[in-house]
């Protein structure tokens, strides 16, 4: 049983903690530039590598897997330690998960720009690459459910069923994903191809939405929220419910990326309806969240960490009912390939993902270095609002310019002729464009106000690690 | 062909899509339980982390009724539409069946309209005004990325509003370049000629149109361009819209006037591509497209795109 000087393992989630505001700020520094490319395509004076084309799987792969796997690293190493009343297992192979995971990301930024691209959206990195991603997660998993398997606590708290679960499928799907033929250090050719490899594609990157984006998230949720408001989870039956319903119809909702392509009509439909069915299982996280404030509404007033996790779990409802209304056929031939695509995913990046992550962050922060909060609360409250006015303004600029580029796009004069050049579509656009920039600097702009607030935090405060209380058998 | 290798694979995934879609609707009523009324709200007992602890709250209960629509609505769709292996749905609904049937309705109201162009002559169709507007159209949509919204092209890409001709000028030409595409070959003489000798053919080239040009090469160069490029070019360097070799003693240069521009050609030949659209676009199109662009340089003789809409960007 715990004794007093047992500590939980506070390094490796310190690290990651650090290193998810550090990559916050490349990755959303990065997407500002290639905003700014959108509006003055010659900005970067034809120089290759920093060409949109390269810059764009940079910015994706640093925010969905250096900001958000970093931030997944930190609370799940966090939530499943606390929550097994345990030290984390596998000390040495928890600390090879952060610098192997690093390694990847440098790599990742090095390659990229280069050039070195499979043309797997969201899994563009080249195979010598994917290999050591195999052997972190491996360790990851082996970390996580080797800490589950040593819990002192009979039950395995919600938090911890959606990180497995996030673990468990990211391996499936990285695995599945990147079979590929090497030709050389940094070529390969995928096994699949024509519309086989379309469908592993977006079976793959719709399950990244599902499980990394979502599913890990809803980990931390579980898990912040209601230590944060200090009420119980709202339903331990809705969690069970919408777990098993939410990772299980995921599984499914691939195709709805290739509405209208080679892919044969039944496949299409599957992924429509399945979309359509997970709605549901998608709002019972949100439910179970939010509900888990009544009796403590009062405390969002004050509190800017609850704002944080409270808007997050909204823009989480947004999005997840959007995603299912845009996968019906007919709603898709509108949305397809316009920007109303980019300001559905930046309701779930910048809304659902940022904020949680941000949030949880400013929790584990200061616990990490012996304190109680952080250097200044005005400035999270500051940073709350900053961010949230910056996704607005994004999201709102992204929906109409996406509905005005679909409506362009399909308009027809009477004699069969379409009635818009693309390059018109193109310059109504642009008013939006200019919109979206300042939302993205204004988003980028929280997260450095964060930086120095955690440095504030840091500086002159020791690393602490806290001691595992012994597990009591006082409930039953 | 068939989506599926064997008659096996297709009843396997429809069995397994129905049991999926129905094993959401049997969870959900398995873990629909009432709290009996009176009692008390109470955790499940269990805690963690000193006080996380989760009520044992019933499921909300239009979050179940939200749930079971979606199902419902799931069930009926693959059955009214292609959903379940190859059966077709009741609607007989297909992706390929929604685009032709768009196509043939399109095709049946704008059929009229391009007929009666079609049984036009050229001139007589660039002089109306209507045809114009869908010749525009057209022009914007299929030709302005790479002839420019102008129609005065940029570098390897023809200006056609200059009423210069590589392939030739009269409205069939003009036709055959749009329809079937056009393939400009011009082959290397770097080696051929040595370094010398093509900028000796350079020269005597520029002096052909009355540039600037150092007459010493010029005439070393006059022999070396009756025995290389004269077959194409011409004895006196005019051109041969058959084989759509250019009129070398104009002012107008598809990539760029200038010494080392010309040489680059000489050296390196010249492979330029106008894709074919007959089977996109079709007769009656080409036909308004055709008229169109005959128009330019034929018609008051502006040399300039009549009325483009678009604002010409940046330069």
């Amino acid at each position: 049983m715990g004794t007093a000087t047992e500590t939980y393992n506070y390094k490796v989630v310190r690290q990651f903690a650090i290193m998810t505001v550090a990559w916050g700020i490349v990755g959303m520094l990065v997407g500002v530039i290639i905003a700014t490319q959108l509006i003055f395509p010659d900005l970067t004076q034809g120089i290759a590598w920093l060409s949109y084309g390269r810059l764009r799987p940079l910015h994706t792969n640093a925010v969905i897997f250096a900001f958000g796997g970093s931030a997944l690293f930190a609370t799940s190493y966090y939530v499943v330690q606390r929550t097994s009343q345990v030290r984390l297992f596998a000390g040495p192979l928890a600390a090879f998960t952060f610098w192997g995971w690093q390694a990847v990301i440098v790599l990742a930024a090095i390659t990229l720009p280069l050039g070195l691209n499979t043309s797997h959206e969201y899994a563009e990195l080249e195979w010598p690459i994917d290999v050591l991603i195999t052997l972190v997660w491996v360790a990851y998993a082996i970390v996580f459910f080797g800490t589950i398997g040593t819990r002192r606590v009979p039950h395995i708290y919600v938090a911890n069923w959606f990180f497995g679960a996030f673990i468990l499928t990211v391996a499936l799907l990285h695995v599945v994903n990147s079979v590929q033929i090497p030709v050389g250090w940094w070529k390969s050719y995928y096994v699949y191809a024509g519309v086989q490899d379309a469908m592993v594609q977006w079976w793959y990157g719709h399950n990244a939405v599902g499980f990394f984006l979502t599913a890990g998230f809803l980990g931390m949720m579980y898990y912040f929220v209601p230590k944060q408001a200090g009420r119980p989870v709202y339903s331990y039956r809705l969690s069970v419910v919408h777990f098993w319903a939410l990772i299980f119809t995921y599984m499914w909702a691939g195709p709805h990326h290739l509405h209208y392509t080679a892919l044969p009509d039944w496949t299409q439909s599957l992924g429509m309806i399945f979309s359509l069915i997970l709605l549901a299982p998608s709002w019972g996280g949100m439910i179970n969240g939010i509900m888990t404030l009544s009796g403590a509404w009062h405390k969002l007033r004050t509190d800017p960490l609850l704002k944080f996790m409270i808007v997050s779990l909204s823009f989480y409802g947004m999005s997840t009912f959007e995603g299912p209304m845009m996968s019906i056929k007919t709603v898709n031939a509108l949305s397809h390939y316009t920007d109303w695509t980019i300001g559905h995913v930046h309701s779930g990046a910048l809304g659902w993902v940022g904020m949680i992550s941000i949030g949880c962050v400013y929790y584990l922060i200061p616990r990490m270095f012996g304190r109680t909060e952080m250097h200044s609360v005005g400035l999270v409250t500051l940073h709350f609002w900053v961010a949230t006015i910056g996704i607005v303004l994004y999201i709102a600029a992204m929906w109409i310019a996406g509905v005005t580029q679909g409506l362009m796009w399909r308009a027809v004069n009477p004699d069969g002729t379409l009635t818009y050049t693309f390059v018109e579509s193109t310059k109504a656009s642009m008013p939006f464009y200019w919109i979206r920039l300042g939302g993205g600097l204004l988003y980028l702009s929280g997260m450095l106000i964060m930086a120095y607030n955690v440095w504030k935090t840091v500086a002159g405060h020791k690393a602490t690690d806290a001691p595992i209380p012994a597990y009591a058998q006082a409930h039953a | 062909m068939s989506d599926f290798t064997s008659r096996f694979w297709e009843i396997y995934i429809a069995v397994l899509s129905v049991v999926s879609i129905v094993a959401c609707a049997v969870l959900l009523k398995a873990q629909t339980i009432k709290r009996p009324k009176g009692t008390k709200l109470e955790t499940t007992g269990h805690v963690w982390d000193e006080d996380l602890r989760e009520w044992n709250n019933p499921l909300p209960k239009w979050w179940v009724w939200l749930f079971y629509i979606t199902v419902v609505f799931g069930l009926a769709y693959v059955l009214l539409y292609p959903g379940l292996g190859l059966y077709a749905g009741a609607f007989g609904w297909t992706s390929t069946g929604q685009y032709e049937a768009e196509v043939a309705r399109t095709e049946e109201r704008i059929g009229p309209i391009y007929a009666k162009f079609t049984a036009q002559e050229i001139q007589a169709v660039a002089a109306d005004p209507a045809a114009r507007a869908i010749g525009q159209n057209l022009y914007l949509n299929y030709c302005a990325q790479c002839h420019a919204t102008d129609a005065r092209g940029s570098r390897g890409f023809p200006n056609l509003a200059d009423g210069d001709w590589l392939w030739g000028g009269d409205p069939e030409a003009m036709r055959t370049s749009i329809a079937s595409g056009r393939n400009g070959v011009m082959p290397p003489f770097g080696a051929a000629l040595g370094a010398e000798g093509t900028k000796d053919v350079a020269h005597y080239v520029m002096s052909l149109s009355g540039m600037a040009a150092d007459s010493i090469r010029v005439a070393r160069g006059r022999g070396k361009f009756a025995e290389n490029c004269a077959v194409c070019h011409g004895p006196e360097g005019k051109g041969n819209q058959q084989l759509g070799a250019p009129n070398l003693t104009d002012k107008t240069w598809l990539y760029g006037a200038g010494e080392p521009t010309i040489i680059e050609t000489i050296t390196n030949g010249r492979n330029n591509v106008m894709p074919a659209w007959q089977e996109r676009l079709g007769d009656a199109k080409i036909h308004l497209l055709t008229a169109y662009i005959w128009g330019l340089s034929n018609r008051g003789g502006t040399g300039q795109a009549q009325g483009t809409h678009l604002v010409a960007e940046g330069k």
